[in-house]
């Protein structure tokens, strides 16, 4: 077992940890954070995408240990009270979730999408969520919430 | 429109606790002093087992029980219930082989459970698992589909001779034959409706608690109808009495249908919960649930339509093998049966059909309901040999379904199947589906994509499903061993707000917010102050659960009827306050009237003289203001649509793109349009991956091929393009509601419609047909083959 520590959402974490204890566990078992989901285990689906020091990665493909020390946001770190985030507003607004699985992932992925883009198509958003799967909303309603946030969180809406 | 009310889009109230990962899966309960159960599996599609060892998992760290067959019989458990029997055509019942919830001296698919580890961590159980050591002496598997009848094929059961479950049909042969005799074309073809998986993105998940005090079990578990969950695991495995037994689903990660039937780890978890007093869970991982999720599909067949000179079908011909898999799920029976030989006369005239079918066991994984269920192997074939015929009758595809339409003014039409359609106007919907997709135009986008090295195709289909089963004693004259009415429950607390309980489950659909609507719309109660509670057998009264696009139809119909009896009870309270007679007391929109006066009183004023009977007729009435109602369909309902879509091959590689794709839906009154159109787009999508790109693949020895997201191509977001919808309102004339079911016409419309189109794309080669999935490597296949011949 080894003492992990990090900052998740803003809050000093820390927690006894197997060595082969995944990013994943760690936020939903040791820390209670079930926001982020486990959909496969092949490191496919995206429903555990959260954002380590800032870029999008999926939390099962990390061991605990190797984010030692690592800012952590995870769905649960997005909203502000009952103020979501614009990306979060986005889905909303679009009916760009139906059983909600997937959600977590797919909104942490479109915020990074969004960070590392100047601008975003259609095309470029199906591209990108190559590493996010939904079997409920066809993403039609998914590439039109994320284009649609794009440019309210560059404040340019 | 009321605001809130039927026809308004308003966002879902589900969404913010789903946004902000605040959902409560079931993977997502945590209990103090929980053990972890891991499932050790066949990695054999057939084997006998000689010997099980247990004795070094049992010594293991953490480990606390080791479960195999023999505790299980020793225990008394039952096998896993099958919910609806089919009688074959000779008179005799399905043969129905026992399925132990631990298999003893056989396994018969890969993923079997023979032994179930509970350890006081998910790894420790895990480790111990791995410690078991069962002696298999492997056999020759029967896999595929159409070989299941062969008489060297190796036999699942040994009661089903000829791996035969059952030998079933419908219709009038004698009439179909006699139309094949006289037509002036037959359209013939063979097709594979493929095993595809259904994938919920949520994995099976299960936590069992036992009260020791109170012997009642409690089982969260990710399911689509807990009642049915409760019903037949009580009944039927563990001999849990029903009110001692509380199954809850809470929110689920989505379901199609696999997460309806009860499963074998939910029947361990009570088992072992009761046995030990302790708390026990259990999360399937993707690779578990890719093996022991029921598959969807797997026919093979073959069938022939029937044309006289004017392109008019006169009868249609069909011999389908059902592939159950190992062993029957709950639905599996039903499905290629009732829910798809009854529609085999589509939208159209056909006067005679006759189908026979045969259900066969194989060494593979258990097959059940998948989005549509029976209802997308129907209109595939149907829409397929509709193409068909319209290439051997020289008509164009939208003119020949034109000329075979079943007419508008032609409804009540009883169909050659046995279903009554209660109405529709199919011509109506396919005159805008042409408009929309620009299928008149469609030649100009073909030369493009030739001027540019590619093949273009179109295709047109005509779905239609019967949705909202059904009438129970016609359900049970035809086998069903339940009912299929819905129940729900309206309770006004005493402050006016409402709490409504319905028997259906939310797992996408947005019931939360539908049904609330209902209540807005009705009553006038703003939509934040109702609250929506389904998916807990200790909450809602009663139910049949969410399958079969039932929900609104059924359970939303139960809620309309508990709301009657609100106004009905509420206007004798109103009378009493207003001093009025009941019979001059109007009801509209939340306020209660003395016609003909100014005297008007809220139904939130009623609901706190209900609940606070001061001033109160308490001789005549009693106090509260909570209605409970069963709604039973008089009929199912009947959706359909009318779907082009489009798609672009490379010739030299095969690489398919579905360029465009247009759905006209006719899904009845529409209470949310925007949740309409989300259960369209997800059903096209799924339509589109069972054409273009998903298959179960076993080999020979039955083991599966396309075991994970590695090997299965869910469709991706880059794989499907935007979606052009659009739609009819052709009200249901058999609920109060006038609605139809809408959660799975997408995915019994797409793969017909795009496979029309791969075909169409491919007729200047001579290729007539191609199988599902149509990927890149088939196409490329067809191409090569039509080069050649």
């Amino acid at each position: 077992m080894t003492t992990v520590s990090m900052t998740v959402n803003g809050k000093q974490t820390s927690a006894e940890c197997e060595n082969r204890t995944l990013l994943v566990q760690y936020l939903r078992e040791k820390l209670g954070l079930t926001g982020t989901h486990i959909g496969c285990d092949t490191s496919q689906c995206g429903a555990c995408v959260v954002h380590v020091d800032g870029i999008s990665v999926k939390s099962c493909t990390l061991l605990a240990v190797q984010a030692e020390g690592a800012d952590v946001l995870t769905i649960e770190g997005l909203a502000d009270g009952d103020a979501l985030h614009p990306m979060q507003e986005a889905f909303r607004e679009n009916h760009a979730l139906q059983c909600g699985f997937c959600t977590p992932g797919m909104v942490m992925s479109a915020i990074d999408m969004v960070n590392r883009h100047e601008s975003l198509d259609e095309k470029t958003v199906r591209h990108q969520l190559e590493g996010n799967l939904c079997r409920c909303t066809g993403y039609h309603n998914i590439v039109k919430a994320i284009l649609a946030a794009a440019p309210v969180m560059k404040g340019q809406a | 429109m009321r605001e809130g009310g039927i026809g308004a889009a308003v966002k879902r109230k589900e969404d913010f606790r789903l946004l902000t990962g605040r959902g409560t899966y079931t993977d997502d309960i945590a209990r103090p002093g929980e053990l972890f159960a891991h499932m050790l599996r066949s990695p054999h599609a057939h084997a006998a087992i000689s010997a099980v060892d247990i004795s070094a998992a049992e010594q293991a760290p953490g480990v606390v029980a080791v479960l195999t067959g023999p505790d299980a019989d020793a225990d008394g458990l039952g096998g896993m219930p099958c919910g609806w029997g089919i009688t074959s055509r000779d008179g005799t019942p399905m043969v129905e082989p026992k399925w132990p919830v631990i298999a003893q001296e056989t396994v018969r698919y890969v993923g079997e459970i023979v032994a179930a580890v509970i350890a006081e961590t998910a790894d420790q159980a895990a480790d111990a698992a791995a410690l078991i050591h069962v002696a298999y002496d492997s056999a020759p598997a029967c896999v595929q589909t159409a070989r299941a009848t062969e008489a060297d094929a190796p036999r699942v059961h040994e009661a089903a001779v000829g791996n035969i479950c059952f030998d079933w049909d419908l219709g009038d042969k004698e009439a179909a034959d006699s139309a094949f005799a006289n037509a002036a074309h037959v359209a013939a073809l063979d097709l594979v409706n493929q095993r595809i998986v259904p994938h919920p993105m949520e994995p099976r998940a299960a936590i069992a608690e036992f009260d020791v005090a109170a012997a009642k079990l409690t089982l969260h578990c990710t399911g689509q109808a807990a009642h049915a969950m409760r019903l037949l695991l009580g009944a039927f495995v563990l001999n849990q009495p029903e009110h001692k037994f509380r199954v809850v689903c809470p929110d689920v990660g989505g379901g199609f249908g696999t997460k309806v039937p009860p499963y074998c780890e939910y029947a361990i978890l009570c088992w072992a919960a009761r046995k030990l007093g302790r708390t026990v869970r259990w999360t399937g991982q993707r690779a578990e649930c890719f093996i022991t999720d029921t598959h969807g599909r797997d026919h093979a067949t073959k069938c022939e339509l029937a044309l006289d000179g004017e392109g008019k079908f006169t009868g249609l011909r069909v011999l389908t093998t059902a592939n159950m898999g190992a062993y029957l799920s709950a639905f599996a029976p039903l499905i290629p049966t009732y829910l798809y030989a009854t529609l085999f006369a589509g939208q159209y005239t056909t006067p005679a059909i006759w189908t026979n079918v045969k259900a066969v066991f194989t060494h593979t994984s258990p097959v059940d309901a998948l989005r549509g269920a029976g209802r997308p192997e129907a209109t595939y074939l149907v829409e397929r040999l509709v193409d068909e015929a319209a290439r051997l009758s020289g008509l164009d595809p939208v003119e020949i379904r034109r000329r075979n339409m079943i007419p508008a003014d032609a409804f009540p039409y009883q169909t050659p199947v046995a279903l009554l359609y209660d109405s529709g106007e199919y011509e109506r919907a396919l005159d805008i589906a042409v408009e929309t997709s620009g299928w008149n135009d469609f030649e100009a986008r073909r030369r493009d994509s030739e001027g540019a090295g590619k093949l273009r195709g179109i295709g047109f289909a005509a779905p239609i499903e019967a949705t909202g089963a059904a009438p129970s004693a016609i359900a049970g004259s035809l086998g069903a061993r339940a009912g299929l009415y819905e129940s729900a429950q309206v309770r006004f607390n005493a402050t006016g707000t409402v709490t409504v309980f319905v028997g259906t489950h939310n797992h996408g659909q947005g019931h939360e917010t539908t049904f609330a609507q209902l209540i807005t719309d009705k009553l006038g109660v703003p939509l934040e102050n109702v609250e929506v509670v389904e998916g807990d057998t200790d909450r809602a009264t009663m139910g049949m659960g969410t399958y079969g696009s039932r929900s609104l139809s059924v359970g939303g119909s139960a809620v309309d009827r508990a709301m009657d009896k609100i106004v009905e009870k509420g206007r004798k309270i109103a009378a009493h306050l207003m001093e009025a007679s009941v019979e001059d007391v109007e009801f509209d929109s939340g306020t209660f009237t003395v016609s003909g006066t100014d005297k008007s009183t809220s139904i939130a004023e009623v609901a706190f003289a209900a609940y606070v009977p001061h001033n109160y007729p308490l001789e005549e009435l009693e106090p509260g203001l909570d209605e409970q109602a069963y709604f039973d369909p008089v009929n199912f309902n009947f959706p359909y649509g009318a779907y082009v879509a489009e798609v672009e091959i490379d010739p030299e590689t095969g690489r398919l793109s579905v360029e465009r794709f247009t759905a006209v839906d006719d899904v009845g009154n529409i209470i949310n349009p925007m949740i309409v159109e989300g259960q369209v787009h997800g059903g096209v999508v799924h339509g589109i991956g069972q054409a273009v790109c998903e298959q179960v693949v076993f080999d020979d020895s039955g083991q599966p091929l396309t075991g994970s997201l590695m090997d299965y191509t869910l469709p991706r977001a880059d794989d499907v393009p935007s979606l052009t919808l659009d739609h009819t309102v052709t009200p249901c004339p058999m609920n109060p509601l006038g609605v139809k079911g809408v959660g799975e016409i997408g995915a019994i419309g797409a793969p017909a419609a795009v496979m029309n189109a791969v075909v169409n794309a491919l007729a200047p080669l001579g290729v007539t047909h191609v199988d599902m999935p149509a990927t890149s490597h088939a196409v490329w296949q067809a191409i090569q083959n039509a080069r050649a011949a």
